[in-house]
């Protein structure tokens, strides 16, 4: 019915090289091979750490992030012990006279303040910026949990339901999916009451609007697994339908959706740097990445520090998140070996 | 194929009412007095009613609703008190500001953000496929190591770092290009273009990351598949084979990408014209929420949503033509 | 006499990594020009990889060969890249497999003929297509000029596999490699695609190296057989004496595991002699006998199916898969429904034990109709009506270890504790020759035969009283699939089931079935016992099917084949 979403998204760019093999499938005379549809590749929790371990690239980051979430965890202990508080102006570490540029080298950095402060307020950058990934991550984690709720709660229904059902909520999907999320979050956040909680308000609006994936990808997994005969075969055992959604469709839907959570988080980093950039998102004084940055736009020569500071907090955090993400998924989807067939592979020197 | 065309059309048409329904809902659901928002801090009581009267507030949700649609449908008259004020066809309200027509401020907007999106296409089209495909060619070499390590640095980086870093680095620093002050292209069109360079890369190259991974995946993913196996054991050149098949089976998801990432892309130029005070879109979005002028900012959602909505149909009909295997139903 | 076509000497194949695998293992052999061989062997043999080898398909994969192959002069191991070109597609052409991701789905197949042409000739584009056309005329296909337009999808199985032979043909080569060229095929259109490949072969004088795990299909097509195993050589012949009488044990194995259609009506079925061989064909019989009246067995059926319809999707996209199928099943007989792909057998299997709901008919289960019951109504017979799958893969959920698949059926019952659960499940496990200490193993440790025992287990374990078999051997090979068959045969026997088993393979059908019934677009054409049916079928239909099956006597296929070139209506 709609006309979005037929072509767009997930299900469609990454199934693409399927879309033979379903027309393909001979359903006499397979004699000798193994029938194209199988099950999703076993991989137990100690196999795929394993492979992750084995990847240097993901240890790293899997370790940057851990400091980052500890150091976001014991930002108010941290603080206190370097004396500090992220709120707390300092007009006498900032000099008036040049309009605000903090005093001292690399943008007034002490024995006080560590990664020196503010420009215009002189507040200690160490405290904020440490607040601010407090923040980031809150809301990239609760947006993604959202997102993931509402998402599985939706692909399954579609799954699961009948035509009507999976009908109404894959077009339901492809809107959501299509709608220009960051677009949106704007308009959203100016007409909610401005005494409403801002991290709240954003793990919301992000949640609510970026759960498309997410559906889809539960939906396809679920309509592909539902098809499986040892599905059929639960089914002939006795076991009741939500017997069987729970015991042979759940635990096969975990990969994917961690896989998919291991994408959704960085984006959603991402967003809430991005609607604070904006002037939208995280209110003054909480301090926030995007934020900074937008007020570091008018500082790029007198305090380059303040600039590269969080830009490159943020650069850090993305990137482990992605790399990380990256690595969880070739660790669940070990297919790499498919491409070692004969004839598939360039000759020529 | 015809049927085809109606099909989706109908559906987009669908899809756009119930993206009405959602942005009629957002100025219902705000809080505040729309009347005393439109009229300003120094309005008498009496004043207020009277903009109430003339915005139709007082009507029920309903017949409001009614209006909004028949207004774009069909236009719309506002009474000023004195005289009619007529709003053309694709009515989209009154600012609460300045008592503009929220479909001229869009029109004015609109060329910016046009020239904006159009260029930073050229840009990650030719960036993104080239680098994904050079990756995807010369497999097992420096090449591809380098791209695939790009490629996965540069998805996921805010635009605005992206943007923000360009104009530290190259404005600055090395002072290669003054800051960027938007001009219109028909006033001097070289000036435009020196000074849209910077916010095209930006958006380009925050947007061909993607493209590259996608089509490395899919050239590789073709290079797999067995009627590639066939060619190569007919004595077909390696040249042929990436050119004429592989290039073939990367095009349709290039394609469906574009389509999913219209809204995105939005998103981008949201971000860029604001860091480059660009007179877009985005921009009058963003100044519209931080004034409340309601009117506005639905405007621009619905006229994205609208862009959005009909990007995806030209990408199902491209895609069905791309990829003919595609059931059309 | 001039040199040989193909001479391999020592060749072997190894492909390195985790577990290096050497598939080929110092393999020999030759092909005279217009000669025809065949690699015979089962899943694993190193065949295929043979065939790649003459291609020299190998390079570029990481797989270490060694020894010489020569193809029509040149030597494949040494061959510059330009040299290898120029052998491949214009001196040895390969068909393969499965004909629909062989062929590029983005061009028409005319184009993709041509342009193999054009590599070779550097004929212009009018004349290759041109020749497109001509190669595609020769294969059969009607209306070749303007099906040249269409891509693959819009092609049957069998119309792509002629299109893709008719690459094979474009540029006149002197070897044709038909890496298991029928096996996705069904047994009519692989009677048709085998008559082809023959006939071209007289008439071009091309040498044929066939790749096949069918001795039927090599039977069929060629000189020479040389039976492999493990990467080497078994046995090598010409096929009339390799066939009758197998000089090598696991030759002789191979053969008696292949089942044959024409087993005679006094062998008794079970004796596991697997036939001996002459037997007449099953030769349309003029006057057929007084038909016993169609349909049901009388009295005393256990589950019995009349006026039984099944559709799919709706409007314009409706499709009828089961269409007034009349069928009845007694305790301890086997029923066997044949049929060939798009028969509507699996969707019948699935609705016999309720797993889909009919659109319309009866279904009757022990006295009581089922057909119409919802899910919670079932919930009582569930057990009593299991089912063994065909992918021995998709039907155990990879998760769970075996022991705790099969114990599914026990613990959804709820009436046996956990040591008794445990008990059942390893005396399921012994009944199905599996080790019982096995319980704790997970589907990907064990190969395709096991794991269908454990499907078996897992489907005794519930004490039903029919098991339908979908295809339950169709995806092992011949020495499995005997043992599968004989190990259902028994358990059958045993607890006196009633069995239905449903396949595509004639022979399989013949070797376990009491009672046949041949299906075909939804419809049961023909049934009756099974000697009857295979003995003297009454269906045109049924005949036809018989006729196209491989039979392993070389001069019966001569002889069948000419029968076949009379025109008959499809």
């Amino acid at each position: 019915m709609s006309g979005l979403g037929r072509v767009s998204g997930p299900g469609r760019v990454s199934g693409l090289g399927r879309v033979s093999g379903t027309l393909t499938r001979p359903a006499a005379g397979a004699a000798q091979t193994p029938p194209a549809a199988g099950p999703p590749v076993p991989s137990s929790p100690a196999g795929v750490l394993r492979r992750l371990r084995s990847r240097p690239s993901a240890v790293l980051s899997a370790g940057v992030l851990a400091v980052l979430v500890l150091l976001a965890l014991a930002a108010p202990l941290l603080t206190a012990l370097a004396g500090q508080d992220p709120y707390a102006y300092h007009d006498e570490l900032v000099d008036s006279a040049r309009g605000g540029v903090p005093i001292g080298s690399f943008g007034g950095v002490s024995a006080d303040h560590w990664l020196g402060v503010e420009p215009g307020t002189g507040r200690d950058l160490f405290a904020r910026l440490l607040y601010g990934a407090r923040i980031s991550l809150l809301v990239a984690v609760g947006a993604t949990l959202v997102q993931l709720a509402i998402g599985v709660a939706v692909g399954l229904a579609a799954g699961l339901g009948n035509r009507f059902t999976d009908h109404l909520l894959s077009r339901v999907t492809d809107v959501m999916t299509a709608l220009p999320m960051l677009v949106l979050g704007i308009a959203l956040t100016a007409v909610v009451p401005a005494d409403f909680p801002r991290p709240l308000l954003l793990i919301l609006v992000i949640g609510v609007l970026g759960w498309g994936g997410a559906s889809r990808i539960v939906r396809a997994q679920t309509l592909t697994l539902k098809r499986l005969d040892f599905v059929a075969a639960a089914r002939l055992g006795g076991n009741g339908p939500w017997r069987v959604a729970r015991r042979e469709l759940l635990p096969s839907l975990a990969a994917p959706v961690i896989t998919y959570a291991a994408i959704l988080l960085p984006a959603n980093i991402v967003v809430e740097a991005s609607l604070s950039f904006l002037g939208v998102g995280v209110k003054p004084p909480t301090p926030s990445w995007g934020q900074m940055l937008s007020n570091a736009q008018t500082w790029f020569r007198a305090d380059p520090l303040y600039v590269l500071l969080p830009a490159g907090l943020l650069l850090v955090t993305v990137l482990a998140f992605t790399v990380l993400g990256d690595a969880v998924r070739t660790a669940l989807d070990p297919r790499e070996a498919s491409r070692l067939r004969v004839g598939t592979r360039k000759e020529d020197s | 194929m015809i049927r085809f065309t109606l099909q989706r059309l109908g559906g987009a048409v669908l899809v756009l009412l119930a993206l009405s329904v959602l942005v009629f809902g957002l100025i219902w659901l705000a809080p505040g007095d729309p009347a005393k928002l439109a009229c300003g801090d120094r309005c008498s009581p009496a004043q207020i009613a009277q903009v109430r009267e003339r915005l139709g507030l007082n009507d029920a949700v309903l017949t409001r609703y009614a209006d909004f649609v028949r207004g774009i449908v069909a236009g719309r008259d506002y009474s000023t008190g004195t005289g009619v004020l007529r709003c053309d066809a694709p009515c989209l309200g009154l600012s609460y500001r300045s008592d503009r027509q929220v479909t001229e401020v869009i029109l004015e907007r609109l060329p910016a953000t046009a020239s904006l999106a159009l260029g930073a296409m050229v840009i990650w089209l030719a960036v993104g496929v080239g680098a994904g495909l050079l990756s995807a060619l010369r497999r097992g070499g420096v090449t591809e190591r380098a791209v695939t390590v790009l490629t996965l640095a540069a998805t996921g980086v805010p635009v605005f770092i992206l943007g923000l870093l360009l104009l530290m680095i190259v404005c600055a620093y090395l002072r290669w290009l003054p800051f960027p002050s938007y001009v219109p292209l028909s006033q001097d069109p070289e000036q435009w273009a020196w000074n849209m360079l910077l916010p095209w890369l930006t958006l380009g190259l925050f947007e061909s990351a993607k493209y590259a991974r996608l089509t490395r995946a899919s050239t590789l993913e073709t290079l797999a598949e067995d009627h590639i196996r066939t060619f190569r054991a007919y004595g077909v050149g390696e040249r042929a084979i990436v050119g004429r098949h592989a290039l073939r089976g990367a095009v349709p998801p290039v394609i469906a990408l574009s389509a999913l990432d219209v809204g995105t892309m939005f998103g981008g130029a949201v971000l860029t014209e604001s860091l480059f005070g660009i007179p877009g879109l985005g921009k009058t979005l963003i100044d519209g929420v931080r004034v409340i002028d309601l009117p506005v900012v639905t405007g621009v959602v619905l006229v994205m949503g609208a862009a959005v909505v009909l990007a995806n149909v030209v990408a199902d009909l491209l895609y069905a033509a791309a990829d003919r295997r595609v059931v059309l139903s | 006499m001039t040199a040989d076509l193909v001479e391999v000497d020592g060749l072997a194949v190894e492909f390195p990594g985790a577990g290096g695998v050497r598939a080929v293992d110092g393999l020999s052999f030759t092909l005279a020009p217009g000669g025809a061989l065949a690699l015979v062997g089962e899943s694993g043999s190193g065949k295929s990889t043979v065939a790649g080898a003459l291609l020299g398909l190998h390079r570029g994969t990481g797989a270490l060969t060694s020894g010489t192959v020569r193809v029509g002069g040149t030597d494949v191991g040494s061959a510059s890249a330009r040299e290898l070109r120029a052998l491949r597609g214009a001196v040895a052409a390969m068909v393969f497999q499965d004909p629909l991701s062989s062929l590029d789905p983005y061009y028409a197949i005319g184009d993709q003929i041509a342009e193999v042409y054009r590599v070779h000739t550097r004929a212009s584009r009018r004349a290759a297509g041109a020749r497109a056309v001509e190669v595609l005329d020769r294969v059969g296909i009607p209306g070749a000029a303007r099906r040249a337009r269409s891509r693959p999808h819009e092609f049957s199985g069998g119309m792509r596999q002629r299109a893709l032979i008719a690459m094979a043909l474009a540029c006149e080569p002197r070897l044709l490699i038909a890496d298991e060229p029928t096996t996705a095929l069904d047994v009519t259109v692989q009677a048709q695609i085998l008559d082809l490949l023959h006939e071209l072969r007289e008439e071009a004088g091309m040498g044929l190296l066939l790749v096949t795990h069918d001795v039927g299909v090599a039977a069929e097509s060629v000189d020479e057989v040389l039976v492999m195993k493990e990467g080497r050589q078994v046995e090598r012949g010409p096929v009339g004496e390799v066939l009758r009488s197998p000089a090598h044990p696991y030759t002789k194995a191979l053969l008696a595991a292949v089942p044959r259609v024409e087993a005679g009506s006094g062998v008794p079925r079970g004796s596991g002699s697997g036939g001996s061989g002459a037997v007449p064909a099953p030769a349309p019989a003029p006057s057929p006998p007084p038909a016993p009246s169609s349909g049901a067995v009388q009295g005393g059926a256990l589950l019995e199916v009349s006026g039984l319809r099944r559709e799919f999707g709706r409007g314009r996209d409706r499709v009828v898969a089961v269409d007034g199928v009349d069928l009845a099943v007694r305790p301890g007989d086997t029923l066997g429904i044949v049929g060939e792909s798009g028969s509507g057998k699996t969707t019948l299997g699935r609705l016999l034990v309720r797993l889909l709901d009919p659109t319309s008919g009866r279904v009757h289960y022990d006295g009581r109709e089922i057909g119409g019951l919802s899910e919670r109504a079932l919930r009582p017979y569930r057990r009593e009506l299991q089912m063994v799958f065909q992918d021995p893969v998709a039907s155990l959920n990879p998760r769970r270890s075996i022991g705790e698949s099969i114990a599914d059926p026990l613990r959804a019952a709820g009436t046996l504790d956990e040591a008794g659960v445990r008990r059942r499940v390893r005396e399921a496990l012994e009944r199905v020759g599996l080790d019982p200490d096995r319980y704790d193993g997970h589907p990907h440790e064990f190969s395709g035969g096991q794991r269908q025992r454990v499907g078996i287990a897992r489907a005794l374990v519930a004490e039903p009283r029919v098991i339908v078999c979908d295809e339950p051997v169709s995806a092992l090979d011949v020495t499995t699939q005997a043992q599968i068959v004989e190990l259902l045969r028994g358990v059958q026997r045993d607890l006196g089931l009633a069995l239905v088993f449903i396949a595509h393979d004639l022979a399989v059908v013949r070797q376990i079935s009491d009672r046949v019934a041949v299906m075909r677009q939804g419809r049961i054409v023909e049934q009756g016992p099974v000697d009857q049916v295979y003995g003297a079928p009454r269906d045109p239909y049924t005949r036809r099917l018989l006729a196209a099956v491989p039979t392993l006597d070389p001069d019966l296929a001569r002889a069948r084949r000419t029968a076949r070139k009379e025109p008959v209506p499809l």
